[in-house]
């Protein structure tokens, strides 16, 4: 056979996946479950693969026989790709029963920052998640491997940057680092919470707490707000308190903030 | 199912144990069995302001360490007839209790009991963390000013990402607020934060607000909880919030606030 005609391609891609969450060490109990759910859409799943997604059990460290479970879904239609996130061990486990490793969620490499004001709690939230899987009822019918032209076309153009969405109040005390991306939040930021993105941050709420966006140097970044009433605002390093208050314009107001040489403006978002 | 509270507030004396022995006597007036535990190791506070520190012979590091039963432990209250009480130990430190232990108690309590309300000693360390984290349910309990609201937003955060609820993915922990010593006159004069500035701040529904009282340094000296005063405010304060946690709507009293004021805040800043 002519060594021009290549045999195979690797490239990256990103292709939705489902995840199953698993709440609990009790296989029989999660058997019951599953096959409890399975009843009702018997085909929903025609061997899409699924990651076993383990942060909820990680902390207990508790085994769980992966070769088995694997085996139960297999008889059910779902095909157990690998497992995200669980401890250590968990892991280990997962690969000895033939599972592979997805890599870990972005959000849980919390960079380590001013470590004597460490924040007392960092949401996990996971970029690139696929939508939850309610009870597994029907409508998720979308969730089928991507068509190839367009896996194809994701691995070609450079990745897009992830946004981080949190739709919970924030508050003092915790930080929320978008790693890589942006990040979007819909509730509440107060006083004493800190928000951090490479990217920009956008605030559909009061903002109380401080922004910090560009954290990696990105001096393009930018941050917007529905309620200013920040504490600091940063981009790419360059950073502005309030100790007077903030000004009168642009104060409890929707504003924008970029910069502008190593100028920080604050303007309001609409004139 | 019984039901685990939690009565917190991150920052201290703002009237956490107060609020614990008239909402558990408000609980078991009602004919819920009810159990308090006092969380605050070292300190011990509840049964002085539960008027049974006499009787205490074991505590719940007792119970922990498996050196008695829970039975043995457990003190009848002497205004309830549902209402128990499990003492926190005066002579050891924060560091006897442990989350297996606490969890072992709790699981032993909710086969006898509709309602185990559990006071948190103040800060965010080990002693509030052990009393928040099986909480179905928690009371966060803020005084109208700054720091405490501040304290309150800090729990609430660690309650929504550290409590065994956030950690297991389970439904969130159901937060109440409960505003005690307010004294709208001091409001009005602008030296004290509102109940719709906390509310602005901490954006959590609002269970009750217990109006500041010197009835309450009277009871809590003769180890009565302040829900059986007579003709009282903060008695029928504490009453009410019981009724509104019940699931019963009743109207909000001892907040009047001046429309003025109100004004002020949504015109200002
Ligand atoms: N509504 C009220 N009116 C007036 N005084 C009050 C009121 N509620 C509580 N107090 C007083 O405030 C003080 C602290 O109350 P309490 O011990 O209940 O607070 P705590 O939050 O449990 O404190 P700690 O953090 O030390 O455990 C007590 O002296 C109590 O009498
Ligand atoms: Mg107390």
């Amino acid at each position: 056979m002519s060594i021009e005609i290549p045999a195979f391609k690797i490239k990256t891609g990103t292709l939705p996946v489902l995840q199953l969450h698993i709440l609990t060490t009790d296989m029989a109990q999660l058997k019951e479950q599953l096959a409890l759910r399975l009843k009702l859409t018997p085909d929903f799943f025609a061997s899409t693969p699924i990651a076993l997604e383990l942060s909820a059990i990680a902390e207990s460290g508790a085994g769980l026989d992966y070769a088995e479970l694997a085996a139960f879904m297999l008889e059910h239609g779902m095909c157990a790709a690998g497992v995200v996130g669980g401890s250590a061990g968990q892991r280990a486990a997962a690969v000895r029963a033939g599972l592979g490793l997805f890599t870990d969620a972005p959000a849980r490499n919390i960079p380590k920052r001013d470590a004597d004001q460490a924040p007392t709690v960092v949401h996990v939230v996971e970029l690139h998640e696929q939508p939850e899987l309610p009870g597994f009822s029907g409508g998720a019918a979308e969730n089928q491997p991507a068509d190839p032209p367009m896996a194809q076309a994701v691995a070609e153009t450079p990745p897009v940057r992830a946004t981080m969405v949190i739709d919970r109040p924030v508050r003092t005390g915790q930080r929320i680092y978008a790693e890589g991306g942006n990040l979007v939040v819909l509730a509440i930021v107060n006083a004493g919470a800190e928000l951090i993105a490479d990217g920009d941050i956008h605030v559909y709420a009061p903002m109380r707490g401080k922004a910090i966006a560009g954290a990696q140097g990105n001096e393009a970044a930018r941050i917007f707000v529905q309620g200013m009433e920040a504490e600091l605002l940063s981009i790419a390093g360059c950073f502005k308190v309030f100790e007077e208050g903030i000004p009168e314009n642009v104060r409890g107001k929707p504003a924008r903030v970029h910069l502008e040489g190593s100028r920080l403006l604050i303007l309001p978002l609409m004139h | 199912m019984a039901k685990v509270i939690v009565i917190t507030s991150g920052k201290g004396g703002v009237g956490k144990t107060t609020t614990s022995a008239s909402f558990s006597s408000g609980l078991a007036l009602r004919g819920n069995k009810t159990v308090v535990i006092d969380f605050d190791v070292g300190l011990r506070n509840l049964d002085l302001i539960m008027g049974c520190e006499r009787r205490v012979v074991y505590d719940i590091i007792n119970v922990i360490n498996g050196e008695v039963s829970l039975k043995q432990a457990l003190i009848k209250d002497k205004n309830c007839d549902n209402l128990f009480i499990l003492p926190a130990s005066q002579t050891r430190d924060k560091d006897a209790l442990n989350l297996e232990g606490v969890a072992r108690i709790l699981e032993e309590l909710k086969q006898s009991f509709d309602f185990i309300v559990c006071d948190s000693p103040a800060g965010i360390e080990s002693g509030a963390f052990m009393a928040m984290y099986f909480a179905d349910e928690a009371l966060v309990v803020t005084n109208p000013e700054v720091s405490s609201v501040r304290d309150s937003d800090r729990i609430l955060g660690i309650l929504a990402a550290k409590s065994r609820r956030a950690v297991e993915g389970l439904e969130p922990v159901r937060e109440h607020l409960l505003v005690t010593r307010y004294d709208p006159k001091r409001v009005n004069a602008g030296e004290m934060l509102s109940v719709t500035d906390i509310q602005e701040i901490l954006r959590i529904p609002l269970l009750g607000v217990i109006p500041e009282s010197e009835s309450v340094l009277k009871a809590s000296n003769s180890g009565t909880p302040a829900i059986h005063l007579d003709k009282s405010d903060v008695a029928d304060a504490y009453r009410d919030v019981v009724g509104r946690f019940m699931g019963e709507d009743l109207p909000m009293r001892f907040v009047a606030e001046k429309a003025g004021f109100l004004k002020r805040l949504l015109g200002g800043r």
